[in-house]
């Protein structure tokens, strides 16, 4: 935005349009640096926990954000209907548990959000112009629309099973206020199998228990496919200029990209060496059951073996989804929205039904968050039925602008990289708030300040930056534009009155 | 004959001239009086109740008529001046100060702080102009997130007011120990007709929205009413905008503060931490309910506005509790309060888009 050529002029811009992102990664810095209770294997392994319970529900935010509805907060009213979706397959567990119990969530979940997409799509057509108000108030109205239908509805109105676990025991109306997916086959010890003899395997963590492997090898293989990518990236611009242009990769940054990809393949083998040596040596002392207790064992090679696996099917899915969208933008109705996104009155001379090409950016984004909330609960394994999708919203979209985003652009990469800064944030700062103020409820408040701090932050600088921009071209050309404008929206009118 | 047609249109056209929902409040309002009557509660003690949560929250409410005048729109970010309030009381209570002196004082230094908070917040609205809505809520949510560490770290040692163990202040800071409790709803309280009017707290809102309606008749607030109205044209007339506009906020700041005091002691509580994080939504839904829009606001719709709302939110409960036996009858309401009240701030934002549309 603020063109200089000197480097000082560089820095400066630099430092003033990725802010946000520059004071997380100094929050979480220091976090790392007071911090007493920290080990590398357990902050690996609650980002990736945090990584796959959150990344599809943070992905739900970018198509609206292309079509130009802002940050959607409404993705709350996708997380209610996959919500709606787990209680009913839960109350009919008796039928179908377990994985395919989940399945069927996702394909009654669907339905669901896309009746409820259609509806916030038509309410944002109502109130354009103040999106972002409107879908953070829409989603407080079907929070209370959910729980009048969860509390009373069912079981007041919609007649059900008396006794059954799903219902507040003694009355039958209205879910209980919290239930569990039930533990997954391969969970359910003899012990808790005995105690509850008659109890179907459960759905929690189902998914991501169907292929794992280890985190090194996962490393390896993200390492030698994004190596590939590089290169066959790098093949395609010699022959597509247009390509070339718009990625603009310097050969510098090429071969700094391709060192980097070739050093984690590195370290992925060396560390998964290590810990093959040092499973073979468990193996022949028979005295010692653990790793850490073997004699001579370094760290690295402890903190490396306490990494968990990772849940192939879930990364999958998470990365068929951010390739979709990719895919999407490039579709004829992902360049529709993005000319909805630039401009309406224009979108609208060009033969592009604006008001339906919203609605379908928000029924997009209301199933992406619907199955993610499916994903999200899954992993979690326990449900707070009246309770749990009420940070949703304001925790994916600080996720998503602390990776970069504003409130008209909006990218994989950018949830990529938010979901790590953001959820690195969340875990250190009970560390930092024990740190600076030695109260543990310290750290509660900071995170939440840094939530709506940082949404508040990102939505000011955006809009801040917008009005700069436009005072400087304060001058007749904007006159000019306006006259031109007014001419426009007096067509659209017209244009309207035909549309459906 | 002709004469009762003509009495019965203009009744009509005068029930069609109230704006949609004030009626559709005021008639859900009216059946949950009857219903309450019906199912055996003494219609006093339903009057009673509607006019003790008016009482509390008139003043929160008032605080939304500048911010909307001054085209800034409805105060999504009340948290402040709330915040504001809450800080004003507790340094005047670490004093020790107690009963009238703590309210007036308090009230005092409640403004001071309101306004100065209320002349940044007013240049933040100045620097996001356009989009005030979107970011308004987010700043007023972090300013209660950042007060959760204030009230955890103010050098205060009133045994009264700490944790019982540990540091930092109580969520919930009795006013009894400070005699400060009801103190405005028991002045002059009088019983007519099994109506408990609380005369001191229901003085104070009328002055405040006696107040507030001689400010909008001065030049200054002439002046911000012009501002809302057409920015370019009050430009064009010599009104310095972004002047008026930061005048409005510390105003409607200040209000706000003011109004969690009389809260405080409608309750007897001076409540902390995430206490004041969601109150905004709840007062322009009042202020919505009353007749205003988001670019226009009286002082009349908030007088009609915080009545039905709040008073549908008291009588809700009670009335509820018989009609629907076997349920959770607390969770019901909430859910209901959170339907009414963000519908009705809904509707106001469409009806916001098809002004600007026009």
């Amino acid at each position: 935005m603020i063109e200089k050529t000197s480097l000082a002029g560089k820095a400066r811009s630099f430092l003033f349009n990725n802010m946000v992102m520059l004071v997380f990664l100094g929050f979480v810095i220091f976090g790392f640096a007071v911090a007493e209770t920290f080990t590398a294997s357990s902050f690996t392994n609650d980002i990736m926990t945090r990584f796959f319970r959150n990344g599809l529900l943070v992905l739900a935010l970018i198509i609206p954000v292309m079509a130009g509805l802002g940050l959607n907060f409404g993705i709350v009213v996708g997380a209610l209907a996959g919500m709606l979706a787990l209680i009913f397959i839960r109350y009919h567990y008796a039928v179908l548990h377990g994985f395919p119990a989940l399945m069927l969530a996702f394909l009654v979940a669907t339905p669901i959000a896309i009746l409820f997409g259609f509806l916030t799509g038509k309410l944002y057509n109502k109130t354009k112009g103040q999106e972002m108000i409107a879908s953070l108030i829409v989603s407080f109205f079907a929070e209370g629309v959910y729980g009048l239908f969860v509390l009373f509805g069912i079981g007041g109105l919609i007649p059900v099973r008396p006794g059954h676990r799903m219902m507040n025991p003694g009355t039958d109306i209205g879910v209980r206020g919290a239930f569990e997916l039930g533990l997954p086959a391969e969970e359910l010890t003899q012990a808790v199998r005995g105690a509850a003899a008659d109890e179907y395997p459960g759905m929690a963590r189902t998914l991501n228990l169907l292929w794992r492997i280890e985190f090194v090898y996962a490393l390896a293989v993200i390492a030698v496919a994004m190596f590939l990518f590089l290169i066959i990236r790098r093949l395609i611009m010699r022959r597509n200029s247009a390509l070339a242009l718009t990625v603009n990769e310097p050969l510098w940054a090429f071969i700094v990209k391709s060192v980097l990809c070739g050093a984690v393949v590195a370290f992925a083998f060396y560390s998964s060496g290590v810990i093959y040596y040092w499973y073979n040596v468990l193996h022949n002392t028979p005295d010692i059951d653990r790793l850490d207790l073997l004699p001579g064992i370094s760290t690295f090679a402890v903190e490396i073996s306490r990494i968990n696996q990772v849940p192939v099917v879930t990364s999958l899915v998470i990365g068929a989804i951010a390739l979709f969208i990719v895919y999407f933008s490039k579709t004829k109705l992902g360049q529709d929205c993005r000319s909805v996104g630039q401009s309406q009155p224009i979108a609208n001379v060009s033969g592009i039904n604006v008001d339906r090409t919203r609605i379908i950016a928000t029924i997009f984004s209301t199933v992406l968050a619907a199955w993610g909330m499916i994903i999200y609960l899954h992993d979690i394994g326990h449900v707070a039925t009246y309770t749990i999708h009420r940070n949703i919203g304001f925790f994916s979209v600080a996720a998503i602008l602390v990776g970069g985003a504003t409130a008209a652009r909006a990218s994989v990469k950018n949830a990529i990289v938010g979901l790590f800064l953001f959820h690195a944030m969340f875990i250190v700062s009970p560390h930092v708030g024990l740190f600076l103020f030695d109260d543990g409820n310290a750290g509660e408040y900071m995170r939440t300040f840094l939530v709506y701090g940082v949404i508040g932050l990102s939505l000011g600088l955006y809009v801040w930056k917008n009005l700069k921009v436009a005072r400087d071209k304060e001058s007749l050309a904007t006159m000019m534009n306006k006259i031109g404008k007014n001419k426009q929206v007096a067509t659209n009118d017209n244009a309207n009155r035909g549309g459906p | 004959m002709s004469e009762k047609v003509t009495e019965n249109v203009s009744f009509l056209s005068l029930i069609r001239k109230i704006p949609f929902s004030t009626r559709a409040v005021g008639l859900f309002y009216i059946a949950v009086v009857i219903t309450g009557v019906v199912v055996g509660w003494p219609f006093g003690m339903l009057i009673s109740s509607s006019l003790h949560l008016f009482g509390v929250w008139a003043i929160l409410t008032l605080a939304n008529v500048p911010s909307i005048q001054s085209g800034t729109g409805p105060n999504f970010a009340l948290p402040i001046g709330i915040v504001s309030g809450l800080l004003a009381m507790v340094l005047i209570l670490a004093m020790n100060v107690m009963g009238w002196m703590f309210m007036l004082l308090s009230t005092i230094l409640a403004i001071i702080l309101g306004s100065i908070a209320g002349f940044f917040y007013g240049r933040l609205m100045n620097a996001v102009k356009g989009s005030e809505m979107a970011i308004a809520p987010y700043t007023g949510f972090a300013i209660t997130a950042i007060f959760g560490l204030v009230w955890l770290t103010l050098p205060i040692d009133h045994p009264n007011m700490l944790f019982f163990l540990g540091d930092g202040l109580r969520h919930q800071i009795p006013l009894d120990y400070f005699n400060a409790n009801f103190i405005l709803a028991n002045l002059l309280q009088f019983e007519i007709a099994g109506v408990t009017v609380r005369t001191g707290e229901l003085i104070v809102v009328f002055v405040a929205c006696a107040l507030m309606w001689l400010f909008f008749r001065t030049k200054t607030g002439i002046a911000i009413s012009a501002v809302g109205r057409s920015p370019m044209f009050a430009k064009a007339a010599g009104i310095n905008v972004n002047r008026s506009r930061i005048i409005a906020n510390m105003i409607s700041t200040a209000v706000a503060a003011v109004g969690i005091v009389v809260y405080a002691q409608g309750f007897g509580f001076v409540q902390l931490y995430d206490f004041p994080m969601f109150f905004a939504f709840p007062a322009i839904a009042g202020i919505l309910v009353g007749g205003a829009s988001g670019q226009r606001a009286r002082v009349m719709n908030v007088i009609v506005g915080a009545f039905l709302f709040q008073g549908l939110l008291a009588l809700a409960l009670p009335v509820f509790t018989r009609v629907l036996a076997d349920t959770d009858v607390g969770g019901v309401v909430n859910q209901i309060r959170m339907i009414v009240q963000n519908g009705i701030i809904l509707y106001a934002l469409a009806l916001m888009a098809r002004g600007a549309k026009q």
